[in-house]
């Protein structure tokens, strides 16, 4: 049947389509940007539903359990070519955007192994996280390496995130990047800097020209 | 891994974000996936549980769930939405799964949810009533076809082809149902003004 495919969304987002349904609405929404628009909507909606249905607490053995395992696993899942390395190469990120969008595993699979800068600030003895309000975290490290995790939709075009590190009133580039991503800081973070990020024109500027959309506060 | 001391990180953790507690998960950080499950473990364990029916397929479907959560954290970093959200659809979608794999008899008549049981502290359990009353009244408000299409999709596990059998209407119908009374609960919660997330 030639149903409209768009038609679909409302059923996906509920998890009320049959196996070869999802399979069509997924090749469809690869290729259909109002589809994905309308989707992320209404799956927030259909989440809040998760809410309605609040009861007695799980049994407390059941995080045991769960933590148990995923400790158990990790070190088979490292050995393996889709170690998660989620801090592949900026510019692979257009395409695993398009992969993630329509739900398929392929760019995890695809991905290159590299070190997670991240973890390695965060690995330093007395590294601390610092919050950047509700978009992510600076990671900092008592020599001054740093790297923030921060989740912020793609950059518009003609436009790329830049970070910066504002120490006594002056503001020093810190690296650009084009949407959520873990950034290594390449300056070194020291007590009383305060690390942003701003929005601004392609290629980046040599001082912010704009509000920043997220920034911790002086790192003590 | 992490090196701070135990009492400095639980509380740096509390103060993170969803989404920057994921990023974390991501970089394989197992206290942030504990902080993550305190936050969200007992609505996906209350969502399971409603929809499975069984205290045992519940956890499991919360397990897997959260397992989940640990191996593609990464993945949630390019998807447009809440970690909330992410989260929560892992667990409904697990559930969903478990309960048509098992073929259990579901979408019965619909009894309301639980009633809540010990309260863990007294501010999750306001938060958490407060998020449920909000979710059930906007429930209410929607015509009876389209909550009765969300409520025996999303919390009985029907597939829409299902549902029209059921109801004896036409797949079209179905979806539509489903569209409107999304549309409309998304637009009541927003005027109500609840975030998918954690306080």
């Amino acid at each position: 049947m030639a149903a409209d495919p768009h038609a679909n969304v409302a059923p996906y987002a509920l998890d009320a389509l049959d196996a070869d349904e999802e399979r069509e609405f997924e090749e469809h929404l690869a290729s259909c940007e109002a589809c994905r628009e309308e989707l992320a909507s209404l799956r927030e909606a259909t989440a809040a539903l998760a809410y309605g249905a609040v009861g007695p607490a799980p049994p407390p053995e059941l995080k045991e359990r769960i933590l148990a395992e995923a400790a158990a696993e990790r070190p088979n899942v490292v050995s393996l070519p889709q170690r998660r390395s989620w801090t592949a190469p900026l510019a692979a990120a257009a395409a695993i955007a398009a992969a993630v969008a329509i739900g398929v595993g392929v760019y995890a699979a695809t991905r290159p192994a590299s070190t997670d800068p991240l973890a390695s600030v965060l690995a330093q003895p007395g590294a601390k996280l610092v919050p950047m309000g509700d978009r992510g975290a600076l990671a900092v490290a008592p020599d001054g390496t740093a790297a923030i995790a921060l989740t912020v939709p793609r950059a518009p075009a003609g436009k790329t995130y830049e970070a910066w590190v504002i120490r006594d009133g002056a503001a020093q580039r810190a690296g650009l990047f084009s949407g959520a991503t873990v950034l290594r800081i390449d300056r070194p973070v020291k007590p009383g800097s305060v690390v942003a990020v701003t929005l601004e024109r392609a290629g980046g500027v040599d001082a912010p020209t704009s509000k920043p959309l997220a920034a911790t506060k002086e790192v003590s | 891994m992490l090196t701070m001391p135990p009492p400095t990180r639980t509380r740096d953790l509390a103060r993170l974000s969803d989404e920057a507690l994921l990023s974390l998960v991501a970089a394989s950080d197992d206290d942030a996936l504990s902080e993550l499950y305190d936050r969200f473990g007992r609505v996906a364990y209350g969502l399971a549980l409603r929809i499975l029916r069984d205290e045992t397929l519940a956890q499991d479907a919360v397990q897997e769930a959260f397992l989940g959560v640990w191996r593609n954290a990464d993945r949630f970093l390019a998807e447009r939405a809440k970690a909330s959200t992410w989260i929560l659809t892992l667990v409904h979608r697990r559930a969903v799964d478990l309960v048509r794999r098992e073929d259990i008899r579901r979408g019965e008549p619909l009894e309301r949810a639980p009633e809540p049981a010990a309260p863990t502290t007294a501010e999750d359990e306001a938060s958490l009533g407060f998020r449920r009353r909000l979710v059930q009244e906007a429930l209410t408000q929607l015509p009876a076809e389209q909550r009765e299409a969300l409520e025996l999709g999303y919390y009985g596990g029907l597939t829409q082809s299902e549902l029209a059998e059921r109801l004896d209407q036409p797949l079209g119908t179905i979806k539509s149902r489903m569209f409107t009374g999304l549309s409309r609960l998304r637009d009541l919660l927003d005027q109500a003004g609840l975030e998918g997330s954690y306080p």
